[in-house]
């Protein structure tokens, strides 16, 4: 299985687990990513870091560390 | 009957636009008791005994964002007789997952969805009959931006108010469903009937906060631990899935999607704006813009209008030659002297007071240039793609990517700097950027800059190229340092941040923030700049001649109280290298306006009024102390607790007496370690002298690299503080 953070733009994924634990699991899944929501990677910040996906019919920005946490397929 | 309605939604829903459209002009802002949340209050247009209360936006009741924390414990603990939950219909699903949460406090709740324009433009429809059915409340469709159905909702929120508790539609499954009646029954009558489901929501997610306010602890692990056999996942997890799925539910019976466009104008805008080529330099073309109309240009103009026009000389008008409007301290006296007042008086009605207030006013135009940029920024999105653009720069040193806004200003004036930190929501990045920002040599250093590098460099361009690299340096090297000590240490923030869509701010909402932040300074940063203005004058301005107390000539500032003070407090600067009482207070007239330090010196070193860059003491100047002195004295100026207007704004923004003698105090120590250490160091290197200090130096440069770079110490999870609030 793979983390969001090797996927690479213009992907859709669906995500089938959230590993690791506290406030930023817990952030990630009140913002709608939650097992079996698609997720769309739109790009990745000028600098590399973070990343923009498509959630839930609406932009999200997360750091490629947070999006370690995401398992995908 | 007084009634309270409760606003809450997502941020970026149109919450704020709907208040506006509730309230009128009849709001109070301040902010929550004790933290840097901001609060809002107003009466609802026409019904008199109904208040409305701005919440902040939040996506979740969870306990680990301030904001969160501060809405749960108003709805908890004050009780408003309804919500009014603003949902935006373009993005229904993640909306209503905090209204699943609201729904479960036991409040009568009223759901607002916004945006019924956009929605009919784009075709898409939303059946409210069957939204009703499904969630149990009352629907009502508004635009916040048009104005329509805001009546409606009002009026749906004042029936609905005291009525009985809303029916709890959603379900959990069946295990999870079995843990919570379980659950309830534990708390039995610890809290009121309707907020038991609510609590025992929060007992199975292991929120701590929600334990600490139940009575006795209460033991539900067991109910934990079975839950998450049965399913085979975290409870939290469990939760959130059972909720998203629910919604996802009701979506597909409630919504009709029309033609969606293939590709919004939003995301067209966003291919560009964010773009990996493009991006950089649209920021900086951005902030350029922002920088050069609030800084140098407009608001420039306008600060300069006020010190040197309406509070100096005097002014033309519509700057036609002839037509001269004179000064407010030249009216004044006049006025002062036509009715034969004491000379005393005079002084601290002209130097004192209206001095003070000029002090206080000089900086409102250049404030609300720069607050109505913010403010569009803010409102059209981008100020959200400026946090996705600089993160990862800034995270580095304990900083949001939006600190960069606020040290940009600070190379102007530290004071709107300070004041824009305001943009940036996380807690701990936004107190670590009002703290760090003054470090950025400001235009009112530039004379002192000069003065030294005039003095005792033969202007050479390094002086001033290094004295923005200490500034930054300091930022850097302070973000590094503090991000490890307890006060900031704790869970790391998380960046998971919504990039709203873009879209044109209306031009009230707008003026109306720039105005309520600039207010916002002048009453709560003006009094204490105005206060430390008389005290500090009263200082400079009276003493002792011939042994008589009296008022003193501006000539005769050695033998102000000041100097005695400086006096007395020299000493503590001989380590520095300039224990001389002149640079001591020079170095506390620069706490009024760091530009003092100039002037000060040529009063002091006799010469009265100097240049700018105090050309006619540089001579002097150069040969009361050495050069390595000199350039210490820089950097503790430089570095130093700000001048009162800029700690004064350090004062507002923190909210908080302890975090703003924390961050004065941090600064005053840094900058004298670090002078201290360039002193005793350079000194070692020109003149091979090895004392007591360069050892001592020595010492704290080495304790310095050790704190820099000691690896980061886990003091487990930081609370939110929020303790004594909303009570």
């Amino acid at each position: 299985m793979r983390t969001l953070k090797e996927i690479p733009c213009g992907q859709t994924v669906t995500v089938k687990k959230l590993s690791g634990e506290g406030p930023v699991k817990r952030r990630i899944m009140d913002m709608g990513i939650t097992r079996g929501t698609e997720v769309f990677v739109r790009k990745v910040a000028p600098l590399g870091d973070p990343v923009e996906v498509s959630v839930r019919g609406y932009e999200l920005s997360l750091r490629k560390a947070d999006a370690e946490m995401i398992m995908v397929e | 009957m007084a009634l309270k309605i409760a606003l809450a939604g997502n941020p970026n829903c149109g919450k704020t636009t709907l208040f506006n459209g509730l309230t009128g002009s009849n709001q109070f802002v301040g902010n929550w008791p004790g933290v840097t949340v901001e609060k809002k209050e107003g009466r609802l247009k026409g019904r008199k005994d109904v208040t409305v209360i701005d919440l902040p936006g939040i996506y979740s009741l969870s306990p680990y964002t301030l904001e969160e924390v501060v809405a749960r414990n108003y709805l908890l603990r004050e009780r408003p007789d309804v919500i009014i939950n603003i949902i935006d219909g373009t993005n229904l699903e993640r909306n209503l997952y905090l209204s699943t949460q609201l729904l479960e406090l036991g409040i009568p709740v009223v759901m607002a969805v916004n945006m019924a324009d956009i929605l009919e433009k784009n075709g898409d429809q939303i059946h409210i009959g069957k939204l009703e059915e499904k969630l149990g409340c009352r629907v009502a469709e508004i635009s916040a931006l048009k104005g329509t159905g805001i009546q409606k909702a009002a009026e749906l929120a004042i029936a609905a108010a005291g009525g009985k508790k809303p029916p709890v539609v959603h379900t959990f499954g069946a295990e999870a469903e079995y843990a919570l009646k379980e659950a309830e029954g534990r708390i039995g009558s610890l809290v009121p009937e309707e907020q038991k489901r609510f609590y025992a929501v929060k007992l199975l997610e292991r929120d701590d906060k929600i334990g600490e306010q139940l009575q006795q602890q209460l033991e539900v692990e067991d109910l934990i631990s079975g839950l998450e056999k049965a399913l085979e996942d975290d409870v939290e997890s469990i939760l959130t899935n059972e909720r998203y799925v629910y919604i996802s539910s009701i979506i597909k019976e409630c919504c009709t999607k029309g033609k969606r466009q293939a590709v919004s104008v939003s995301d067209q805008i966003d291919k560009i704006v964010t773009n990996r080529i493009l991006a950089l330099p649209i920021f900086a073309v951005v902030m350029g813009l922002v920088y050069y109309i609030s800084v140098t240009t407009i608001g420039g103009w306008g600060t300069n209008w006020v010190n040197d026009g309406v509070f100096g000389e005097g002014w033309h008008l519509f700057g036609i030659e002839g037509i001269f409007v004179p000064g407010i301290p030249v009216l004044a006296e006049a006025g002062l002297q036509a009715i034969g007042c004491a000379e005393w008086l005079q002084g601290l009605v002209l130097d004192g007071i209206i001095g003070g207030v000029g002090a206080v006013l000089g900086f409102v135009p250049q404030m609300l240039v720069l607050f109505m940029f913010l403010a569009f920024l803010e409102a059209c999105g981008y100020m959200a793609r400026v946090a996705f653009i600089m993160d990862r720069i800034f995270r580095k040193f304990g900083l949001s990517g939006k600190s960069f806004i606020p040290m940009l200003i600070g190379t102007g004036c530290g004071v709107p700097g300070i004041m824009a930190s305001r943009t940036i929501e996380n807690d701990r990045d936004r107190k670590m950027t009002i703290m760090t920002t003054t470090f950025i040599p400001c235009g009112a250093k530039l004379p002192i800059i000069a003065l030294i590098a005039g003095a005792f460099f033969h202007n050479s361009w390094w002086v001033a190229f290094s004295a923005f690299f200490v500034g930054i340096a300091a930022v850097i090297c302070s973000g590094i340092l503090l991000k490890k000590t307890r006060m900031f240490a704790g869970d790391p923030a998380p960046f998971v941040m919504e990039l709203p869509a873009y879209h044109m701010p209306t031009l009230g909402n707008v003026l109306r923030s720039m105005w309520e932040r600039g207010y916002s300074f002048i009453k709560k940063a003006g009094t204490i700049i105005l206060l430390s203005a008389i005290v500090l004058w009263f200082l400079q301005g009276f003493g002792w001649v011939d042994g008589a107390f009296g008022m003193l000539e501006e000539e005769q500032l050695d033998h102000s109280i000041l100097a005695a003070i400086g006096n007395v407090i020299a000493p503590i600067f001989a380590p520095l290298g300039w224990g001389d009482w002149k640079m001591a207070v020079a170095a506390v007239t620069g706490l009024i306006a760091k530009e003092n330090v100039v002037t000060t010196f040529g009063i002091l070193f006799g010469f009265g009024e100097v240049a700018e860059d105090g050309a006619e003491i540089w001579s002097i100047l150069s040969a009361s102390m050495t050069s390595v002195a000199a350039y210490s004295f820089l950097v503790f100026n430089l570095l130093c607790a700000p001048c009162f207007a800029a700690m004064g704004a350090i004062k507002r923004e923190m909210n908080n007496a302890k975090w703003f003698w924390f961050a004065v105090g941090y600064q005053t120590i840094l900058a004298y370690l670090a002078s201290l250490c360039i002193y005793q160091l350079g000194s070692l290197f020109t003149t091979g002298a090895f004392g007591v200090g360069t050892a001592a130096a020595v010492l704290i440069a080495a304790m310095f690299f050790y704190l820099l770079v000691r690896p980061r110490r886990e003091y487990g999870s930081r609370a939110v503080n929020v303790r004594g609030m909303a009570k």
